[in-house]
């Protein structure tokens, strides 16, 4: 019998009916029903910043008789320059959701059946509280961990680090871009970060691995994109998919899946053997060129074609292509880089190839961006963790890894794997069991906590899971922690409540600060609220509120963005230059330059899985979202057209996937037959085949790529879980078995013509 | 000053698809669910590897000789200042005629009102001062562009005279005008 079974929210009289249709206000368009005035809405507009991503992009709310009726750009705001994405643009949709969670509820047991039953606010956080004290009085602070995705977590990490835990954990580290920050911080001593230091929109040629832009929309980078391809970029793409950015390019490499880094050996091997690469700029800045050209003398084109697919001829001319724009030439760092277990290899790889280009610190490569320099809030200082996290078997492993690993905070809730078990999670904003690889583990992992407790929006799967379930109020009824990134232009941005908390649901910093002062660190939590908090910030930093209010943003004085304008060329490396050749990595053993591994192939029959995004949703966080569904509610599983000829399978049929270890999909999705892929692998958007009953839009639909992902290959460097090696086939299904979800999109149309 | 003469140029070469005109549009115009007035069409031609693709964002085509007025017998569809093709709802039977006539898709019939809706080139906004329409406002690769193509000032007007184009079903002899960059 399990400690703790998955409890279909609602199921025991909790939840509410849906109080809330769709949108009340005019229906215009037409000479009788104007709009008073649409810039206004007739009512008010807030300033804010969008949290449907987790770009931050700045946001105008429009609210008309108390209801957002519609969000647009802030055009003040640097990173959305007025303009949006559809999920900014559709944010109405998660706060209108009649899926939201609506009251605290505790998990009791009766009679052999455990349920939610609603409860106060008091009482949730009363027991939270005391089992956090029962914890730490038990075990230690340390045997309490924190998971957390999205801007509003600033307040739960603040309260992990006043109580005194190390295992606080994001699965965006070891789950998706970790590998390339670490990749770039052992080349050039610094990350590109989030938003990406790139300076496309300068760039005379850009290189896309893997990075699907167009499909993946941050805004301000597809923006930048869309400029350079205005004013006449070239553009090179590596994907084995013909993604929207390969369908833009001069040219497409439709490379075979996990041997990018043969493609970029040869690559340095041309630029290095026909002396393309920036001379000057390595002599200046790099160090480690002689064994670097040394190490690539034997990776020419000509061995590289067999491994990648891509002619060596081919090879050269995109070699030529880009070195030819360089400096403002450019290959993208990627952001889900957890790919083949190898990804820190692979950005390291991409690193190099960009300072033979010369692009760092230059005008179309990538930018040195400052930041907006706040006051930090007065705290009593935290006291230094007793323990190091738990999150790896033991201290040498992953030694690069300067985050901590999700997936080992999760292998340390199973007894004995660890230095020390832990005992009880809060997971905000993060539905592990889609997001962390291996979901048996994770469910292994949940049955053996303590206490569980999980603050969400929607009831995701790990919302049933919990011992306690807090409903946050969403990024449109809050007020948060201010943002101040680091970026080409140095501002700071606030995010206010634009209308009040719907229901029983309360923001963030609020659940925090009550948790707090029940825990006994009322020292932590001194301010009245968020706002009060922010402003008084805000105040010391000498910058005026009310404009900040207003605008929804405050902009800094520009620095100097390129090394020929001034920047300084600090590299932040042992030698205190590029390194081509990384000492750090020597330390440790590992390769100091990247050497390529040809990937495991597929069994016979089987197909590697990629999955990916579509613009429309960010992952499970956004696909219950009913505006967004509008134009794309389930995924499909894309299938080269000679394969599916082979499996007889046609456009739109529905089946199960299944793995190498015998998973088989929960649910079904359709077939989408198409040249657009390459025959060894298949493509579906992660965030779908949801098991959660009370996302009463999205379950059933599609299929979840995660329960699939039942092995990954772990990044040696710094425990990154590369996650495409994994091989799924066919099992047609019945037309009964046929899911829940429909699967017409009211507003794309999708036509293949074979020429 | 010339009677204007609305029209809207939408780049596909930096055009991603994302549907931010598509979900802009709902919310600006308050559609019903399931039902939009703009969308996007993504045609794929070639056989792996060698792919063409072309992305294109659609709605009404407001056009100068539009099957829709032709069709409908209540003269509720008809032409409007700059030429914008619009639909009066008091005047609407909700017959459907147009649904038919129009060889875009671009019109269904609304499940509230029982009468027809479509794309008005954000009439609302327009006749109100403003200068975009929600789509165009939206577009985060500012892609789409409305204007007057008898104002020799606009950008729609630049566009066309710098930039090759097409428009959709030029065989349908409605003279379109949406007009797509190539």
């Amino acid at each position: 019998m399990n400690r703790r079974d998955f409890i279909k929210i609602g199921s025991g009289g909790a939840a509410g009916a849906a109080l809330l249709g769709g949108l009340t206000t005019d229906w215009y368009g037409s000479y009788e029903n104007r709009l008073e005035n649409p810039d206004t809405d007739g009512d008010r507009v807030v300033p804010s910043f969008c949290e449907l991503c987790f770009w931050k992009c700045g946001i105008l709310a429009h609210v008309k008789d108390g209801r957002i009726t519609k969000i647009k750009g802030n055009p003040k705001h640097p990173l959305s320059r007025g303009r949006l994405c559809p999920r900014g643009a559709g944010g109405t949709g998660l706060l209108y959701d009649p899926d939201r969670l609506k009251q605290p509820m505790v998990r009791v047991g009766k009679n052999g059946m455990q349920n939610f039953e609603a409860v106060s606010w008091d009482t949730a956080l009363d027991e939270v509280a005391d089992k956090f004290e029962m914890i730490r009085q038990r075990y230690g602070p340390e045997a309490l961990a924190l998971y957390y995705h999205g801007f509003g977590a600033n307040w739960m990490k603040h309260l992990f680090k006043a109580y005194g835990s190390p295992n606080i954990a994001a699965p965006s580290y070891a789950q998706c871009r970790g590998p390339r920050d670490v990749g770039f911080d052992l080349t050039f001593g610094s990350i590109v970060g989030s938003p990406e230091v790139i300076d496309m929109q300068n760039s005379r040629c850009i290189t896309l691995i893997g990075s699907h832009l167009g499909e993946n929309m941050h805004n301000t980078q597809v923006q930048d994109f869309a400029t350079a391809i205005r004013d006449g970029a070239d553009l090179i793409v590596v994907d084995p998919r013909y993604s929207v950015a390969a369908s833009k390019a001069k040219y497409w490499l439709p490379i075979k899946p996990g041997t990018d880094i043969a493609l970029l050996l040869a690559w340095m091997h041309v630029l290095v053997d026909e002396g393309l690469y920036d001379k000057e700029y390595i002599d200046n800045y790099a160090y480690g060129f002689d064994q670097l050209e040394e190490h690539v003398k034997p990776f020419s084109p000509e061995w590289a074609y067999p491994r990648t697919g891509i002619e060596p001829e081919l090879i050269r001319r995109t070699a030529h292509l880009m070195a030819g724009a360089r400096p403002a030439s450019l290959i993208h760092p990627g952001r889900h880089v957890t790919w083949m277990g190898d990804d820190t290899q692979r950005s390291r790889a991409i690193a190099i190839v960009n300072a033979l280009l010369g692009s760092w610190g230059r005008k179309g490569g990538f930018y040195i961006p400052s930041q907006l320099e706040l006051p930090k809030y007065k705290y009593p200082g935290y006291l230094p963790p007793g323990r190091q996290a738990a999150d790896r078997p033991n201290a040498s492993s992953f030694p690069l890894g300067d985050n901590v690993l999700a997936q080992g905070v999760c292998n340390a809730t199973i007894p004995g794997l660890a230095e020390y078990d832990l005992k009880g999670w809060m997971v905000y904003g993060s539905n592990l069991p889609t997001t962390l690889p291996d979901p048996k583990t994770t469910y292994a992992a949940i049955q053996k906590l303590d206490f569980l407790v999980t603050i969400e929006v929607l009831p995701a799967e790990i919302a049933g899971w919990s011992d306690v379930v807090l409903p946050e109020a969403t990024y449109l009824e809050r007020c948060d922690e201010l943002h101040n990134p680091n970026y080409r232009e140095p501002y700071v941005a606030v995010r206010q409540e634009v209308v009040p908390p719907m229901y029983e649901s309360k923001p963030g910093w609020w659940i925090a600060k009550e948790l707090g002062t029940r825990m006994g660190l009322p020292e932590f939590f001194p301010w009245e609220n968020s706002e009060e908090y922010g402003m008084s910030r805000i105040k010391e930093a000498g910058l005026d509120c009310e404009a900040l209010q207003k605008d929804g943003v405050i902009l800094g004085k520009p620095e100097p963005l390129y090394f020929e304008e001034g920047a300084a060329p600090d590299f932040y490396t042992n030698t205190g230059k590029i390194e081509l050749y990384s000492t750090r990595l020597a330390e440790h053993n590992f390769d100091p330059i990247p050497v390529f591994t040809q990937p495991e192939e597929a069994p016979d029959g089987y197909y590697r899985l990629l999955f990916g995004r579509t613009p429309t949703h960010t992952f499970g966080r956004t696909t219950n979202n009913r505006l967004l569904s509008e134009v794309y509610k389930e995924n499909h599983v894309w299938v080269n057209r000679g394969v599916a000829l082979k499996w007889g399978l046609k456009n739109g049929q529905r089946v199960y996937l299944q793995n190498q270890d015998g998973v088989k999909s929960t649910f079904t999705l359709p077939v989408k037959v198409t040249n657009r892929i390459r025959p060894e692998a298949v493509f579906l958007v992660h965030g779908y085949g949801r098991k959660a009953k009370l996302l009463s839009f999205v379950y059933g639909k599609g299929v979840d790529s995660a329960e699939l992902v039942t092995r990954y290959k772990v990044d040696p460097i710094m425990g990154g879980t590369g996650m495409n090696v994994n091989f799924v086939t066919f099992i047609p299904a019945d037309e009964e078995a046929a899911n829940p979800g429909g699967h017409a999109d009211a507003s794309t149309e999708n036509k293949e013509v074979t020429a | 000053m010339s009677e204007p003469r609305y029209a809207m140029v939408i780049d596909t070469k930096t055009c991603v698809g994302c549907s931010a005109c598509v979900i802009g549009c709902k919310t600006e115009n308050d559609t019903p669910d399931g039902y939009t007035r703009d969308w996007i069409v993504t045609e794929t031609r070639g056989t792996f590897p060698d792919l063409s693709m072309t992305i294109t964002s659609q709605r009404c085509n407001h056009c100068e000789d539009a099957p829709c007025v032709r069709a409908c017998p209540t003269g509720a569809s008809h032409y409007a200042e700059g030429g914008q093709v619009k639909v009066s709802r008091n005047k609407c039977t909700g017959c459907k005629a147009c649904i038919s006539a129009c060889p875009y898709g671009a019109r269904y019939l609304h499940p509230e009102t029982r009468t027809v809706d479509k794309c008005t080139f954000c009439y609302h906004r327009i006749a109100t001062g403003m200068t975009t329409t929600s789509c165009q406002e939206i577009c985060p690769t500012t892609s789409i562009v409305f204007g007057d193509l008898n104002d020799p000032d606009s950008e729609v007007v630049d566009l066309l005279a710098r930039r090759k184009y097409f428009t959709l079903r030029p065989d349908a002899g409605t003279e379109p005008q949406v007009y797509y960059l190539i």
